[in-house]
């Protein structure tokens, strides 16, 4: 098991930079997400990583040890693309124990290594079964077997789940964490998926062309969203932005909107005369009759106990999450409270977050 | 816009029996969506009122009138098909234009223009009224459909999983303006789908299909609260009702005859207990949410939990149910005993 520590590590191909200089360190036993649209550079800093595409400039060391120029094969890496692609003439053991033959192990101890392997995946009762046969999730479980099943320093996995319908794939990503909870192998995971990633990482990276945004657990993203980037690409529905022109003071500990004061976290700093937009969750927008920032009620979903309820304001269309009790009927006029200690303002500008109160505090205890 | 009634509808193919004895009546002005998985009979359902298929018994009225034996373009129904098939030669305007001017309904120029604009603005998407159709993205292209059914004003739209070739976000964003449209025209639809939010988020009334039988018709809410059987429990909510045996838990108050019982993940009670009967195994975040996996006496459970309650895998807990469901040995939903 090992500790990856990218130094300034940067990637151009030509004029292009696909990665700009990043220096980040995944821990030992890790569980690290790179998340990001397509073309945002995830994949290229796995790929750096792996030792499957040489950066422009900068280090990578894996357990100290400086590898920047190791070959892939050098480094003691395992990969998983998407899951799917199993050898169909082979059974279970076979394909599981694929990698170690080609490394020349002995017999025994493939047999042994395999039998380890799936016992971990609870597969032991398939494996001198053909893989033809296999339901989803067990095929899933083999190819997962077989990359594991080299005990390498780190695992790089590149949208493993990317091919699978929703349900399934949420399926997979609880099994694929569990799985990490009993093997512990630093695991550096690529998806576009902010679901996924907020389900099974222990941290995640969130890139944007080519830059990483911040770095930080789950919750600490989702809370404290340092750019607009990083709070609209995370959350379903994402979080919502009311844009709007104004000065805002250090030290403020309300916003102006339309006439309407809106407390915040006290800001740290402050925009002056310039595109501002206040961030909130849908969680956190309440709708009330009198007062608040007003709009019309664009449509309700109904989630169960839960509904979103799209209002659309003159600062663009705000969704509420609300108990379904509260009946919202298309047009009808509301008004829309937030939970202050939970928003964010951002300069729409550079897309930044403004620092506030919101960064120092612990919120969830 | 008219009441559609379907009466006693069975189809077959060959020796299969597609559609099964289906009563439904979709109210004027209402959603009605039919939710089941692939083979559950819900586009032959669709086809069958559009007049794409003949019933073997069983009669189909559009606007009180008998039109079981009608063809499709007597009917009066506007179709849109999972798969966008516009006009690649013709620009938005056209496409959305063809309907009109079909020769059997002479609408003038002037008119259709109205009416294109004014669907053009609803699916967003008259800036792009003079684009060719094959130069727009795959959520554009589907707006143009859905806007091609909606510039007739036919007695009832049929739309067969409009939406699912869409990504993700496109399908959250459609999903909301497509009700508000309904909403809006005050249209009559049939809306097939196999996704159980676009049926919750969407409906006015839901049909649950089983092997081309009809098994509850309802509310979102009359469906999601008080589901008929354990299928149809298990057909909504993400993710799904915990199903446990009722031993499972510790004597709670089961009707008798009770061999199961559900409970959605945000009807589970926790509370923090060393000698609890369930494990914490896993701590999901969603982020407004955190979904907390659990073994329970050998069972897999998940609830809903609020991230400011500080769970981690290996903690034990107390469980209780609120509002669970009790279901006898043949699936059916039991009356709580209080």
């Amino acid at each position: 098991m090992a500790e990856i520590r990218l130094e300034n590590l940067q990637k151009r191909f030509g004029d292009f930079i696909a990665v700009r200089a990043s220096s980040f360190s995944i821990a030992d036993g890790e569980f690290f997400v790179l998340l990001g649209p397509s073309g945002c550079g995830k994949t290229t800093t796995l790929r750096m990583i792996a030792g499957l595409e040489l950066p422009s400039s900068g280090r990578m060391l894996l357990d100290g040890d400086d590898v920047t120029y190791k070959r892939a094969s050098q480094r003691d890496i395992g990969f998983v693309f998407q899951l799917f692609a199993l050898y169909p003439h082979m059974n279970v053991r076979s394909n599981i124990g694929f990698p170690l033959k080609c490394q020349g192990v002995p017999r025994r101890e493939i047999d042994a290594r395999v039998e380890e392997v799936a016992k971990l995946l609870r597969i032991e009762h398939l494996i001198d079964r053909p893989v033809s046969g296999l339901s989803g999730g067990d095929s899933q479980r083999v190819a997962l077997g077989r990359a594991i099943v080299r005990k390498a320093k780190a695992f790089m996995m590149d949208e493993p789940l990317g091919a699978l319908d929703a349900e399934f794939r949420h399926f997979m990503c609880v099994e694929l964490r569990a799985l990490h909870d009993r093997i512990h192998a630093t695991t550096v995971y690529v998806t576009h998926d902010q679901v996924e990633a907020m389900a099974m990482a222990d941290r995640i990276a969130v890139m944007n062309h080519g830059v990483v945004d911040q770095i930080a657990t789950p919750q600490e993203i989702y809370d404290r969203p340092r750019t607009m980037h990083v709070a609209g690409f995370i959350g379903s529905p994402p979080m919502n932005f009311l844009r709007f022109h104004a000065s805002v003071a250090p030290g403020a500990e309300s916003v102006r909107l339309n006439g309407e004061s809106i407390a915040v976290p006290a800001l740290h700093e402050g925009v002056a005369d310039g595109d501002v937009a206040l961030g909130v969750r849908p969680e956190h927008v309440e709708l009330v009759d009198d007062g608040g920032i007003r709009g019309e009620v664009f449509g309700a979903e109904y989630m169960g106990t839960m509904q979103v309820v799209t209002v659309n304001t003159k600062h663009g269309p705000v969704k509420a999450r609300i108990p379904s009790s509260r009946k919202a009927r298309i047009r009808e006029q509301v008004g829309l409270r937030f939970a202050k200690e939970r928003l964010v303002v951002f300069d729409a500008v550079s897309g930044r977050a403004l620092h506030s109160d919101l960064f120092e505090g612990t919120l969830h205890g | 816009m008219a009441e559609v009634i379907i009466d006693r509808v069975t189809k077959r193919f060959g020796s299969v029996e597609a559609v099964r004895d289906v009563s439904l009546a979709v109210p004027s002005g209402e959603l009605v969506v039919l939710l089941g998985p692939t083979g559950a009979g819900k586009t032959t359902l669709l086809r069958l009122v559009a007049g794409l298929e003949k019933p073997d018994a069983g009669i189909i009225t559009i606007d009180a009138r008998d039109a079981t034996s009608e063809p499709p373009a007597l009917r009066d129904v506007s179709f849109v098909f999972q798969q966008y098939s516009l006009y690649p030669h013709l620009t938005v305007y056209d496409n959305l234009a063809f309907p009109l001017r079909a020769p059997a309904r002479r609408v003038d120029e002037t008119e259709i223009r109205k009416r294109v604009t004014r669907v053009a603005e609803l699916v967003r998407i008259d800036h792009k009224l003079a684009n060719a159709a094959t130069r727009l993205s795959g959520g554009e292209m589907q707006r143009v459909a859905i806007g091609r059914a909606l510039v007739r004003r036919p007695a009832i739209y049929l739309m067969d999983e409009p939406l699912s070739s869409l990504d993700a976000k496109l399908r959250a964003e459609l999903r909301v303006e497509l009700k508000h449209i309904q909403a809006d025209l005050g249209a009559t639809m049939l809306y097939v789908t196999h996704d159980q939010t676009e049926a919750m988020t969407m409906a006015s009334r839901i049909g649950i299909l089983q092997e081309g039988r009809l098994v509850q018709v309802g509310t979102p809410r009359e469906i999601y609260e008080r589901p008929v059987n354990a299928y149809v429990a298990a057909r909504l909510g993400s993710p799904g009702i915990n199903l446990l045996p009722v031993d499972a838990l510790p004597a709670s108050g089961a009707p008798d005859g009770a061999v199961n019982v559900g409970a959605r993940t945000e009807h589970v009670e926790l509370t923090p207990a060393d000698d609890g009967a369930a494990e914490v195994v896993m701590v999901e975040h969603l982020g407004s949410e955190n979904f907390l996996h659990l073994r329970l006496n050998g069972h897999r459970l998940v609830t809903l939990t609020s991230p400011d309650a500080q769970w981690h895998p290996g903690r034990r807990a107390r469980v209780s149910l609120r509002q669970p469901l009790y279901f006898d040995a043949a699936g059916r939903t039991l009356a709580a005993a209080h």
